[in-house]
């Protein structure tokens, strides 16, 4: 009885790393490239949140879930936009702005967001990549939604594009050196506002994710700092897509600890479960920053690791 | 982000008339930025085909319109005025605290937990100041952490702070649905009441409970340490540049951690007035976003102290209007964050306009 207790628990945690991790991955991967430019977006969060409620309402409005899931990429570079062309001004501090992004993000969200509580939007599709078992608990756990494929195979590209392309380059060496970067031509804010736009379109499919998959509803309580804890991601993945991917992956086993344990009638610390992605986030950073040496791969001109 | 003129010390022979030329550029472009956010407000208001005059009329009338409106404001206020000290004095150090809702929360919750053993055995006077104290512990080791683990791991106090929000908020849950439930109470999951008998009441002629009191003496010491002592003095170049300040052997870390901890211990006390006001016992209704709002309220004030003060009674006022504002105008509540995102965003874009105008500089300079 034990045992299958704690299979079902790992297939459960399984299931949700897949599942949970879709949305970190995207923000991270958005953040990451973000970073990558030399610019840090806290307002992640926010664009999450509305890419959330813009995916919902178009899929509820045209029937179309993927639909919705580029309205919310589109509304996201929006946010991401503006936080890019803001942060060009001189004196303006990006950690603070990106904080005002967040709540200005969420309350938009929320404002446009209330007619939309009630109605039942189409879902995306999942791909039922386990018919092979007759395990009903593995079969459902391979239950695999295509954004996590996008999202694996969008890390693998950015990752090699990183390393090899003209384009990785002049990126590179903008986060590395703003100085060295003008000396070569070049123009160092569009590069920032392109890279921020682009992260902000990933949040904001990140978002679309959590209203059109799982948890797969529009409420107001749908994102719980999932924006946030992917700055933290990056950060602890070194500025490497790859390893976003894998921390993603952790960061959802973490979050799907608790419904994992309450599947099999295990609901008494539920609460304190939920804590879990936070507490591992927090323990992650202890045991990976140091006060005296930059860490390795931070872009130079990252405000947050100088 | 960091305001030097405004609270450099003053000269003997400063002219007052040239230091007045150079603060009021502190004053003139917060509300220029407020009246650009106003308008932008409008227009997006006018779009959705609502008219932004009743708008202002009902913040108006809802925040000051009667003396009830005031004194409900007034309510509002003091929280935001606790929670914004808990962004003004780390900003002080260059820092960004943003987790000032989670000390709030535990500040809270370790009032109403602390006075559970002693309700019906030991006089108010007693139970009060141990509520207090254990609000004010609770915060300042809260935001405390965010110092220790800035200053001995160099981990970012934003990410930090928020992410200790959320593991506040999770603590309260747990207690709150678990092990100190008051089973007597069938509506919502709560600790036991602290009793009628121990709630602080209101300050004498009105309905405003003694945290707007609380609020604006901490304000005023909160000033004076930070403008007039040699701890301030050292925060200030601290947040000017730490190597410098390192340099010159300034205590940077004994400043990060005094200055968190302190930090901490206002919202923390704004979660005690919270208990001990309003609601009685510590609940979700916590967690009601004034930690947030408070984040807001320093950054207009520009983290002056005593700017804090006004700033947390405009905010307030919107507040507590968002109710009327729903019901009148047929807009969702999230109205009020719009609002509020919307000015945050504006003010943050007029940093950009700090020293660009010649009016404000002074004469001999």
């Amino acid at each position: 009885m034990e045992d299958t207790g704690l299979v079902t628990v790992l297939l459960a945690m399984l299931a949700g790393a897949i599942r949970v991790s879709t949305p970190f991955m995207f923000v991270a991967l958005g953040e990451c490239l973000t970073e990558k430019s030399g610019r840090i977006n806290l307002g992640l969060e926010g664009t999450l949140v509305f890419g959330a409620m813009a995916a919902y309402a178009t899929s509820f409005l045209t029937g179309s879930p993927w639909l919705g899931v580029i309205v919310a990429g589109l509304s996201g570079s929006l946010f991401g936009a503006l936080h890019g062309a803001i942060c060009r001004l001189k004196g303006v501090n990006d950690i603070a702005i990106g904080i005002a992004m967040m709540l200005f993000g969420t309350g938009l969200a929320f404002f446009f967001g209330k007619a939309y509580i009630q109605p039942v939007a189409p879902h995306l599709p999942s791909i039922a990549l386990g018919f092979w078992t007759d395990n009903p608990n593995l079969a459902k756990a391979l239950e695999i939604n295509p954004l996590f494929l996008i999202g694996i195979a969008l890390a693998v590209l950015l990752w090699w594009a990183l390393a090899n392309t003209r384009m990785g380059l002049i990126l590179r060496t903008t986060g590395d050196s703003a100085p060295a970067a003008l000396a070569l031509g070049i123009n160092v804010d569009l590069v920032r506002f392109l890279a921020t736009a682009f992260g902000g379109f990933l949040a904001g499919i990140g978002g679309a994710f959590l209203s059109l998959y799982y948890p797969g509803s529009w409420t107001e309580g749908l994102s719980s700092g999932q924006g946030l804890m992917a700055v933290a991601l990056v950060i602890f993945s070194r500025w490497n897509p790859l390893a976003c991917v894998g921390a993603a992956l952790l960061f959802g086993a973490a979050g799907a600890l608790g419904p994992a344990l309450q599947s099999i009638g295990i609901s008494r610390g539920y609460h304190f479960f939920n804590a879990a992605p936070y507490l591992l986030t927090l323990i992650i950073m202890i045991l990976t920053t140091s006060p005296t040496r930059s860490l390795k791969g931070a872009p130079g001109e990252l405000s947050i690791t100088k | 982000m960091t305001d030097v003129t405004l609270t450099t010390p003053s000269h003997p022979l400063a002219d007052l008339g040239d230091r007045l030329r150079r603060g009021s550029e502190y004053v003139v472009i917060p509300l220029a930025a407020l009246l650009a956010s106003a308008l932008l407000f409008s227009l997006f208001l006018l779009a959705l085909g609502k008219s932004p005059v009743t708008f202002v009329e009902l913040i108006w009338k809802g925040g000051f319109g009667s003396a009830f409106a005031f004194q409900q404001t007034l309510v509002r206020a003091s929280p935001l005025i606790l929670t914004a000290l808990c962004v003004a004095i780390p900003a002080r150090l260059g820092m960004v605290v943003i987790g000032g809702e989670g000390a709030l929360v535990l500040g809270g919750f370790a009032a109403a937990v602390i006075a559970i053993p002693f309700v019906g055995h030991a006089p108010a006077v007693l139970i009060l100041p141990l509520m207090a104290l254990a609000a004010v512990a609770a915060g300042a080791l809260w935001i405390g952490a965010v110092g220790v683990l800035r200053h001995y791991r160099g981990i970012n106090e934003t990410i930090s702070s928020l992410l200790l929000y959320y593991i506040a908020r999770s603590i309260l849950n747990f207690f709150v649905e678990g092990a100190l439930r008051d089973p007597s109470d069938p509506n919502k999951p709560s600790t036991m009441p602290i009793g009628a008998d121990n709630m602080i009441g209101a300050i004498p002629g009105t309905t405003v409970h003694w945290g707007l009191a609380a609020g604006i003496v901490a304000c005023v010491l909160i000033w004076i340490l930070l403008n007039r002592t040699t701890f301030g003095f050292a925060a200030r170049i601290t947040g000017g540049n730490v190597r410098a300040a390192k340099a010159q052997g300034l205590p940077v870390g004994k400043l990060v951690l005094v200055s968190t901890a302190i930090a901490g211990a206002c919202a923390g006390l704004a979660g005690f007035f919270e208990v001990a006001a309003i609601q009685g016992k510590a609940n979700a209704s916590l967690l009601a976003g004034y930690g947030f709002t408070g984040i807001l309220v320093s950054f207009l004030a520009r983290h002056n102290p005593l700017a804090i003060v006004p700033v947390a009674i405009f905010l307030g006022a919107i507040n507590s209007s968002g109710g009327l504002i729903q019901r009148r105008l047929d807009l969702p509540d999230a109205t009020v964050l719009v609002l509020q995102g919307l000015m945050f965003v504006v003010l943050l874009i007029s940093d950009t306009f700090y020293g660009r105008f010649a009016v404000f500089k002074s004469k001999g300079a």
